[in-house]
């Protein structure tokens, strides 16, 4: 009981401080007074967090709202500028995303991050392989995913700064495959499944030295999906600028698959489908060898991020169960590495 | 010698307070995090069960895949030595042999982390 009440102390003083700093962020924005309501915590881990809450003003208006923030800044891939300028961009390229409503200020005293639309649908990946309310749209998202990735690979970028980018001199796949490496060393752990994905992956480098805009984590989870099918792209703090493919290989991951493994692409569609649509909506360069590449490079990936989060939580940095346990489903990339490459 | 409950029999008095207690009532991400703990104390379960004979085999083909390397060694200090030997090119056995040990590990790995990974 006691701890239970100091938990829920807690989270209201939290609360409040986050009420009345976002009702006055979201008066400036909207240029009226009002006040936020139905204030929620939906996901996130100790650096990023997702609120949703309504701005409802005093004609009865409901803005539904979402907040994407960081509070401790230096965990952004991106800063919050340069990811709002992003999203921005995205839309006016007509690919699926929450309409923009306001950049958070160094005075509002919320962190770094920004307020959305609010766009109505499913997120958790497993509802949305197995809810019936998906039935219909699930055989259609591969092509509307290779669709979306086709627009998302043609947005200019030229006029966005702050967007990770491979040194010119090195070929951009090198160079990631370079940078992986160096992670996956920093945390001290013997993998020799990850030394023999390594060595395939510069024994398999792609020639296709092309640098686009990357979203970097387009997978079933950042998506909003209702009974039409995606309806918005979420998470693009990973953006980065590379080879476009890497999107697509990351989208074949088998994690990503949440336990539905007779449909390659996130679980609900196959590669055909997505390669299809993505070059037809103008994308190049999605033959069979690009994606393999980018599919056992995404996997490791994948397994090198398991062990940054687990450090984080062994470091002390944002301590969590869920972040603990990530480190025994390192075994699941190693078993799909060596069926990938073996 | 400890007394009853086992090490097991009290993991799974946790286990069924999480389930009864505590994801039975609970919602959002504490619910999630219940979830995941019960998971967690799932794998450590299995370790106890499983965990010291696949060390122990691991290990016995760690030694018969690196030549020149003993029983002074930790299973650590192996894997640490393949990985080593993997990625200077010194490693020299037959890729064969290198993949049916890690097969075999990986497998026993999953066997403790997550048993369905395997079946579907």
């Amino acid at each position: 009981m006691q701890m239970a009440g100091g938990w829920k102390g807690r989270m209201t003083r939290i609360s409040e401080d986050l009420d009345k700093n976002l009702a006055a962020a979201c008066e400036r924005h909207w240029g009226e007074a009002g006040s936020v309501e139905t204030l929620r915590r939906l996901t996130g881990g100790a650096s990023q967090e997702t609120w949703s809450f309504d701005f409802v003003t005093p004609d009865g208006s409901r803005h539904e709202s979402i907040l994407r923030r960081n509070v401790r800044a230096e965990f952004r891939n991106l800063d919050a500028a340069t990811e709002f300028a992003l999203v921005a961009a995205a839309e006016r390229a007509g690919v699926p995303v929450p309409s923009l409503r306001f950049l958070l200020e160094t005075g509002d005293g919320l962190g770094q991050g920004y307020v959305m639309e609010r766009v109505a649908g499913e997120t958790i990946p497993r509802r949305i392989l197995r809810d019936v309310r998906f039935a219909d749209a699930l055989p259609k998202m591969a092509a509307q995913a290779g669709e979306i990735l086709a627009r998302i690979h043609a947005i200019d970028v030229s006029g966005i700064t702050g967007l990770p980018a491979p040194p010119a001199a090195v070929p951009p796949a090198r160079a990631q495959l370079a940078q992986l490496r160096e992670l996956s060393d920093g945390f001290g752990e013997p993998h020799p499944t990850f030394e023999l994905t390594l060595q395939w992956l510069e024994e398999s480098l792609p020639d296709d030295s092309r640098v686009g805009l990357v979203h970097g984590d387009f997978r079933n989870g950042n998506f909003i999906v209702g009974p039409d099918g995606i309806r918005a792209v979420l998470d693009w703090e990973l953006a980065h600028l590379g080879n476009p493919i890497e999107d697509i290989g990351w989208l074949c991951v088998r994690s990503w698959r949440f336990g539905v493994d007779r449909n390659a692409v996130g679980g609900f569609g196959s590669v055909e489908d997505l390669r299809d649509a993505y070059a037809l909506a103008g994308g190049r360069g999605a033959d069979a060898a690009a994606i393999r590449y980018w599919t056992v490079y995404g996997t490791l990936r994948w397994g090198v991020i398991c062990q940054a989060q687990v450090a984080a939580h062994r470091s002390g940095r944002e301590r969590s169960v869920e972040l603990a346990a990530i480190g025994r489903r390192i075994c699941e990339v190693e078993w799909d590495l060596l069926d990938l490459i073996a | 010698m400890q007394d009853v409950p086992s090490a097991a029999e009290l993991i799974e008095a946790v286990r069924e307070f999480l389930e009864n207690d505590v994801h039975a009532t609970a919602e959002g991400r504490t619910k999630f995090h219940a979830r995941v703990a019960m998971n967690v104390l799932g794998i450590v379960q299995r370790e106890l069960e499983l965990g010291p004979a696949a060390d122990a085999a691991e290990r016995e083909r760690l030694l018969d895949l690196l030549a020149g390397t003993g029983p002074e060694s930790t299973l650590g200090e192996l894997n640490a030595e393949l990985a080593r030997r993997i990625r200077s090119g010194s490693f020299t056995g037959t890729r064969e042999a290198l993949i049916a040990h890690l097969r075999e590990t990986i497998r026993d790995k999953l066997a403790i982390a997550n048993p369905r990974y395997l079946t579907r």
